[in-house]
Parts: structure tokens; C-alpha cells; sequence
């Protein structure tokens, strides 16, 4: 007699544990299957462990800074190793959290690799054991992997992907990270900041390409600053692997090319869904671009089978993946008044120094729809707080529809951003206009009060600039 | 330093209007006093003159543009010397940061004002709140939708974005919830169908509302539908104000074009009297407000006119000081004023009472509609010769009959009786107005 449930998640990452724990809550029996840690690629290999090392970085950046703020100290150094087992750390501290979570909510954890096998059922592999499970509802959750390009395959030593570059065995010299999206910045920042060479390629003509043009130029500029190579327009055309460094060949838009030698290479081209081996074809669920094609509220279109996270569309972020979770859930569980999931509500952020976070459209982007807007700007020169902490740089970018006011999108760069964009995003999910967010008190002193100027910025009415 | 010129407020409770015609052009220098635009307001086109000295750099709301919202940027004022290329199209933020404050604050007014109608208007019917988003709100108000007709899809059945995006206006929300009536919102009460789907197309010309036909139908709407009305009749016999109408016109002095000083009108007699009622009445010379009854000091007596566009009742203030030659010539003023679209909001705005006659048209007896913060209007119909019964006897004298409207919240059907009783004696009797 198998074991049967209402729910069985599969993939226990930030989209299936917080599927499975919105399930409990509603009285449904439910199991999820994780074939490694509970946790999947945020909790142990992706969002926690590079946040874990970029706090390292960011000391180490602030170390250099000590005569500013008034203390000295010499010959500080770094232990790489050190750095790296911290964040292990932290990670096996959330993934050992979530594991308790299960429990709380009496969820059953199947350790394995589960596929569907017909209606109602699926078969979990461990150890090279199967055995079937049934379940009324099957929430595919099984999340994303990094892309690989022909010629330009990891080999986890010389050329990494993110898995190795959050475990280094010695500290790289000089780095190679092609892709300049949040995880290949990421690292690149991480890297740099701590002292390798680093090379950026990028095959669009700007870094971050999906932020805001202005933010992306200024960040750019702050990279280069901090002595990061930056080769936009350009493609790796070739890895060459030696015994211990890789000559990489870079092809310019022009058509040039050059040829740069580095200790290690890591790949960031973006990421494919985990779609093999779970039984979607047999099961007739189609798949589009290496991503389950779901509905908006995660139907796949075969009863009782849903997609949420980074196996179906983007963007491909853990807490869309979460809150996709809690909808496909409350579906499930026959909750009234569900509302899919607003993509232009979803914030990205990415921790690198300086942080840049955004929500909703770009400029560019917003004067494509065709409408009227107004742009509102502040610098975080003019805010008290960002010079009493000595983060004197960056933006905040607010971007309305100039005939209604609704904040169509939110753009920002600098320290502490990631923390920040969450007020534009209550914003926008409540649909506040220009008028309320103006009339809103933003304590002072804070860096959120730039919030509020850019706001009053897209009216010509900041204080204080 | 270049500066914004604002849409200015041209009485205290104007929130928007349209930018009728622009006066000057980019490139002109103007000085204090210089007629820069007229604006026209729900009630009035008036002139909008310049402060400050300047050359126009650019005007940003082109002329014949509606609803544009008080201490909106208008123009943009030069200095000397200042190129009007350099300038954008909306200053930077530096130039004009206290103007621009004022824009923000005009507009946050704005915002409120739909937002606050919108539950009133629902409450008026089963006294709910209506929830909807800020951003549903105000995209509703812009495009005439009412909310509290839409069934919301957002959390707790909140009104959101799409809900209003996935309504019509006009005809449609009222269609699709049909419990809430058009212009009111009251349950039970069948909305009034758009009339353009009860006729076929092409066989009406469309005139779209100007601002004072939809200051009217709402200002009337609220009237009729929020006061409790009720009317009293009586019949005046004028053959002595007639006579007495007589020798006066004859003894007015004439001018060297040997035109009259004055020449009084029946109207102006009932305008002179009704003050002189008031006066003796203050109970009906009086507003209704929630907490309280205003009781009038002075007799603020307003005269309806019609124009060709519309109708406005201009006041003439303090009636009861004024004698009737001033009385006259005033109406006359105003009235021309009116019909020019010049009249400023203080010259018809408050007021404690009016008088509408219809009498020139042979109308023989009508109600009016009572004009708010007033409570009473006197409708009047014409001067004609009817038999009336003088001891027994059947005789012919010149007969005029007037109702009032009165608001019953402020006066009771004894006190309206009474005044129109003394406003019977004084046009019947007008010498006794001099007592």
C-alpha cells in the first residue's frame, strides 16, 4: 500500500517548502520530495551562501576604509577558507531551519528523485529503490540550473558554474564571469572587491541589461572604478584550458578579438529549467525553452498537476517562486478571491557593491506603453543618512504615469537598496499613487527619505536638492 | 529667473477649469496687469491677468483645454534676457521648487475630492464605505466612472486597477450593477438608461456638456434629490404696485439722449420686497448646514437669469438697504454680466433667497428648484387680468401668482406661509414697505 496525500511537492526549494507549508496550514496532507537538502539552490547554493560571502566582501571593503571612520590597523588579511565555511554555514543553518519548518507543519519529507507516473502518482528513486506515492494534488517545483553554451562547458575546476565559485579552494588570482546578470555581478563583485582581476563579459551592451539604462550606466561606472574589466557587446568564443588557468577568447562586436588568460572562468549565462526526468512529456504537459508552460495560477493543463518557481516563466527569483507557492496552495485548497501572481510587482535585486534593486518598468520601458510619464531622481548625495554612514553614491529613480500617478516603476542603486525597494512594492500592490507616497512621513534620517524625494522629484518638488 | 505661471483660483471652492483662450503668445512681454488668459469656470469666463513682469517662454496648457487644475503650471514666465530655447518644457526642479509645492498640493486636493465623493455618494444610499485602491479612485474619477456601482475583485472586495480598467464609462457600470441609480446611487432605484441607446444613431446631434451644464445638472441633481421640498402658493394682486410702477417710470429724469434714468420692472418691486420680508422673517433668510441653521443678517436676495448657454442667479447683496432704482439698475448689470460669461464667483456665490420669474414667457404658475446653501426660491408667474371677487362683487384686477419652494429642514410650513403672507402685503400694498 503506497503512502497517499493531498499535496506532494516536488522540489523542496523556497517555491516548494513554501508551497508545502501554505498546504498544512490549510489542513492538506503533504509531502514534499527533495532529491539533496531541503532548501533547493536559494537556501544552499544560490540567494543565502553569495549573501553570506558578500557581507565578507563588504567588510573587508569597509577595512580599507578604517582611517575614514577613524581607526587604524595594519596587515589585516583574509582567509578564504574562512570566508567560505561561514557561508556554509549560514547556509546549512536555513536548511536545517527549514527542515524543522517541515515538521512544525507535519509534513512528510521523501528524500529522492520523484517523476510522475499516471494520475495521482508518482515515483521516487533513492539509492536506485523506487517506490510510488500518491497524492491528489502534484506541485512541480523543481526549480532551474545554470545555462551552458556549446564550447562553453563548466568543468567545476578551471571553469565553474555558481556551485563552485561559492567554494573556491584557493582564492583566484584573476576571474573571467561571463554574463553580467545578478549572479555573474554577484560574483564578479564579490571577487574583485576581495582583490582578484576581474573580467566581465557581457554580449548585450550594458551591464545588468534588464535594470534601468541610467542605473546600469552608473553602476557600470562604479565597477570600473573599483577596477573591474568591463567587455560589453562581446562573447566568449572559446575556453582554452591549461593545468591551472583558462586562455578565454573574447570576439568584440566588431569583430575583434583578444585573448585574456585567467585562473578561473565562471559561467553566469543565465539559467534552464530542470524539466528532464520528471515525467512531463508522458504526462502531456508542454514545455517551451526549457520551462513548463503553466497558467496564472499554475495549472499545467493536466488535472492535478501544477508548475510553480523557476521551471515555469520568470523572472526567476525565490520569492516569486514562494508567493507562487502560497497561490497554487490556497487554489488547491479551494480559497476564495486567489490573485495570480502581477509580474511587475516582483522586485529583483542584486547584492553587489554598490546594491541595485528595481521593481516594475524601466524608463525606457514605461515610454514604450506609449503613455505620458514623469521620471523623479535622487541622489544619495543629498540624503543626511547616506553621508553619516559614508554611502554618498548612488540613485533612486521613480518613474509615474504622469496623468494618473501610478508608480509604474522603481529604480535604485546604492548601499542598502535591496533593503529599501520593498516600500515602492507595497506601493505598487496597492496601487498608491504619486499623491499618497508624497503625503507619506519618511522618518528621518534615513535613507528611505530618498524614497520619498524621488517621489516628489517626478513633480519637480524635492527638498533637498 | 524663469518662473511658472499658475492656474489660478478664481473663487474659493474652484478646483478646476478650462484655459478658455490664451491672451498672449510665447515670445510676449508682459507686465502687472497684463491680460494673460481668460479662464472659464463652472460659472464664469473671467480674465487672468499677470503679476509679475516677464517675457512668455512657453505656454503648457494649450487654449480650449478642460479641467485644468488649480495652481497647475500654465506658462512659463521669462526674465529679461532669458532665451525661451533653454527652457524644458517643465521646469527643472530647482527653478520653481515652492511653485511647484503648491502643484503638488493642488493636486493632492484633487485626488481627495473624488476620493471623498465617492463613498458620500454611496452612503447616500446604504451608507457603506466604498474601498477601492488610490489608483482605482482616481482613474475612475478621470473617466467618469462611478465605483460604488463596481463590484471589486481586489482583497476583501477592494476596487482595484482592472476593475475600473474592465468598466465603461457611463452607461456600462450603471448597466452592470443595476441596484445603484445613475447620479445618486440609491438601492432599489432603476438607474436611468443612456439615452443614445434609445435612438438610433445619426438621428440626434451630440452636444457634449460645457462646464456650466454640468454645474447645473449636478448642483440641481443634489438640490432636488437632498432637500426635502415643499411649496406654498398665493395670488397678489398688483394693481397698486402697477400704479404706483406708473407714476414712478413717468418721473424718472431723463438724460440729454433723453433716454430715462431708471425704468423699474414688476421684478424689481417683488426683488425690493422679498428683501423687505426677509427682514421681518429671518427664519427663512436662513442655510441649513448639519449642525446648524445659518440665520442671515443681511437680506442676500439672488435673481435667476437665463442665458442662451444656461442660467445663473446673481445676487444683489444687502436688497433691504438698497431703494429700488438701485435695486433695478444692478439686476440690469449683472444680468448683462451674466450673459457675458463675466460675472465673478462673489457676485453668485451665498445669497439667502432668490426669485425666479417667468412671468415675460406668460407662464401663469411654476415651482422652482430651491438654489443651496438658500432655502427658499420664489417662482413667479405672469401679471394678467383676472375677476376677482371684491365684496361679492366680480371685478378685474391685474393678478400675479408666486410659489416658494422651501427646504422644510429649515422652515416649517407655518413660517414659509408667514413670510409669503408679508411678501402678499408689500407687493399689494408696496407703500408699506416704507414703513
Amino acid at each position: 500500500m503506497s503512502d497517499s496525500y493531498d499535496v506532494i511537492v516536488v522540489g523542496g526549494g523556497p517555491g516548494g517548502y513554501v508551497c508545502a507549508i501554505r498546504c498544512a496550514q490549510l489542513g492538506l496532507k503533504t509531502a514534499v520530495v527533495e532529491r539533496d537538502r531541503m532548501g533547493g539552490i536559494c537556501l544552499n547554493w544560490g540567494c543565502i551562501p553569495t549573501k553570506a560571502l558578500l557581507r565578507s566582501s563588504e567588510i573587508w571593503h569597509l577595512m580599507h576604509r578604517l582611517n575614514e571612520f577613524g581607526f587604524s590597523a595594519d596587515n589585516f588579511k583574509f582567509d578564504i577558507a574562512k570566508i567560505v565555511s561561514r557561508s556554509r554555514a549560514v547556509s546549512k543553518q536555513l536548511s536545517d531551519g527549514v527542515g524543522f519548518l517541515m515538521k512544525k507543519h507535519k509534513i512528510t519529507v521523501i528524500p529522492g528523485e520523484a517523476k510522475l507516473a499516471g494520475k495521482g502518482k508518482l515515483t521516487v528513486t533513492k539509492d536506485g529503490k523506487t517506490s510510488d506515492v500518491l497524492a491528489k494534488n502534484i506541485v512541480l517545483a523543481t526549480g532551474a540550473r545554470a545555462r551552458t553554451l556549446p564550447g562553453l562547458e563548466p568543468d567545476g575546476k578551471l571553469v565553474w558554474t555558481y556551485r563552485e565559485a561559492m567554494v573556491p579552494d584557493s582564492f583566484p588570482k584573476s576571474l573571467l564571469v561571463v554574463g553580467s546578470g545578478a549572479i555573474g555581478i554577484e560574483f564578479a563583485s564579490f571577487y574583485r572587491t576581495l582583490g582578484s582581476d576581474v573580467t566581465v563579459v557581457e554580449v548585450l551592451d550594458r551591464v545588468m541589461p534588464v535594470e534601468d539604462e541610467e542605473i546600469s550606466t552608473m553602476a557600470a561606472k562604479a565597477f570600473t572604478k573599483q577596477g573591474m574589466k568591463l567587455k560589453l557587446g562581446t562573447t566568449v568564443t572559446e575556453l582554452k584550458r591549461g593545468a591551472d588557468n583558462v586562455t578565454c577568447t573574447l570576439k568584440a562586436k566588431d569583430g575583434k578579438t583578444e585573448q585574456v588568460t585567467v585562473d578561473r572562468v565562471i559561467l553566469a549565462m543565465g539559467i534552464v529549467g530542470n524539466v528532464e526526468n520528471i515525467g512531463l512529456e508522458a504526462a502531456g504537459i508542454k514545455v517551451e525553452k526549457t520551462h513548463v508552460v503553466a497558467g496564472k495560477y499554475g495549472e499545467t493543463g493536466v488535472d492535478g498537476v501544477w508548475a510553480i518557481g523557476d521551471l515555469v516563466g520568470g523572472p526567476w527569483l525565490a520569492h516569486k517562486a514562494m508567493h507562487e507557492g502560497v497561490i497554487v496552495a490556497e487554489k488547491i485548497a479551494g480559497v476564495k478571491g486567489v490573485h495570480p501572481l502581477n509580474t511587475s510587482n516582483v522586485a529583483g535585486c542584486t547584492y553587489c557593491w554598490p546594491q541595485v534593486a528595481s521593481v516594475g518598468l524601466t524608463e525606457a520601458k514605461a515610454k514604450e506603453t506609449g503613455r505620458k510619464i514623469k521620471v523623479g531622481k535622487f541622489p544619495f548625495i543629498g540624503n543626511g543618512k547616506a553621508i553619516a554612514l559614508g554611502e554618498a553614491e548612488g540613485l533612486i529613480k521613480t518613474v509615474f504615469d504622469a496623468e494618473t500617478g501610478e508608480l509604474l516603476g522603481a529604480h535604485m542603486i546604492g548601499a542598502e537598496v535591496t533593503e529599501l525597494i520593498q516600500g515602492y512594492v507595497i506601493a505598487k500592490t496597492g496601487e498608491l499613487t504619486d499623491q499618497e507616497l508624497a503625503h507619506t512621513i519618511f522618518p528621518h534620517p534615513t535613507l528611505s527619505e530618498m524614497m520619498h524625494e524621488a517621489v516628489l522629484a517626478a513633480d519637480g518638488a524635492a527638498l533637498h536638492i | 529667473m524663469a518662473t511658472n505661471i499658475l492656474m489660478p483660483a478664481l473663487s474659493p471652492t474652484m478646483e478646476e477649469g478650462k484655459l478658455a483662450k490664451w491672451l498672449v503668445k510665447e515670445g510676449d512681454t508682459v507686465k502687472s496687469g497684463t491680460i494673460l488668459a481668460e479662464i472659464e469656470t463652472d460659472k464664469a469666463t473671467m480674465e487672468f491677468e499677470a503679476v509679475d513682469e516677464g517675457k512668455i517662454g512657453k505656454i503648457l496648457v494649450p487654449e480650449g483645454t478642460e479641467g485644468v487644475k488649480v495652481n497647475a503650471p500654465i506658462a512659463i514666465l521669462l526674465d529679461e534676457g532669458e532665451k525661451a530655447d533653454a527652457v524644458p518644457s517643465t521646469l527643472a526642479p530647482k527653478a520653481d521648487i515652492p511653485a511647484a509645492m503648491k502643484d503638488i498640493g493642488a493636486a493632492v486636493k484633487q485626488a481627495a475630492a473624488p476620493a471623498a465623493a465617492a463613498p458620500a455618494a454611496k452612503a447616500s444610499g446604504d451608507g457603506k464605505r466604498v474601498f477601492a485602491s488610490p489608483l482605482a479612485k482616481r482613474i475612475a474619477a478621470s473617466k467618469g466612472i462611478d465605483i460604488s456601482a463596481l463590484a471589486g475583485t481586489g482583497p476583501r472586495g477592494r476596487i482595484v486597477k482592472s476593475d475600473i480598467e474592465n468598466a465603461k464609462p457611463g452607461a456600462k457600470p450603471a448597466a452592470a450593477a443595476p441596484a445603484s441609480a445613475a447620479g445618486g446611487g440609491i438601492p432599489g432605484v432603476a438607474p436611468l438608461p443612456d439615452a443614445r441607446l434609445l435612438y438610433p444613431a445619426g438621428s440626434y446631434e451630440e452636444i457634449p456638456h460645457d462646464n456650466m451644464r454640468k454645474a447645473i445638472a449636478k448642483r440641481l441633481t443634489s438640490a432636488k434629490t437632498l432637500i426635502p421640498h415643499y411649496y406654498l402658493t398665493v395670488d397678489c394682486n398688483l394693481n397698486a404696485l402697477m400704479a404706483v410702477r406708473e407714476k414712478m417710470n413717468a418721473a424718472a429724469p431723463k438724460g440729454k439722449d433723453k433716454v430715462p434714468a431708471y425704468k423699474l420692472s414688476v421684478n424689481d418691486f417683488i426683488m425690493k420686497a422679498s428683501a423687505m420680508a426677509l427682514m421681518k422673517h429671518p427664519d427663512v433668510n436662513a442655510s441649513w448646514t448639519d449642525t446648524a441653521i445659518l440665520k442671515h443678517k443681511d437680506a442676500d436676495v439672488g435673481v435667476a437669469v437665463a442665458l442662451d448657454f444656461g442660467l445663473i442667479t446673481p445676487i444683489i447683496f444687502k436688497a433691504q438697504t438698497k431703494g429700488l432704482v438701485e435695486i433695478s439698475n444692478e439686476v440690469k448689470t449683472l444680468a448683462g454680466l451674466a450673459k457675458e460669461k463675466k460675472l465673478k464667483p462673489s457676485q453668485y456665490e451665498g445669497g439667502g433667497f432668490s426669485v425666479s420669474n417667468l412671468g415675460m414667457y406668460g407662464i401663469k404658475n411654476f415651482t422652482s428648484i430651491i438654489n443651496p446653501p438658500q432655502s427658499c426660491i420664489i417662482a413667479v408667474g405672469a401679471g394678467e387680468e383676472r375677476p376677482i371677487v371684491v365684496n361679492g362683487k366680480i371685478e378685474i384686477a391685474t393678478v400675479m401668482t408666486v410659489t416658494m419652494s422651501a427646504d422644510h429642514r429649515v422652515v416649517d410650513g407655518g413660517a414659509g406661509a408667514k413670510f409669503l403672507q408679508t411678501l402678499k402685503q408689500f407687493i399689494e400694498e408696496p407703500a408699506s414697505m416704507l414703513l
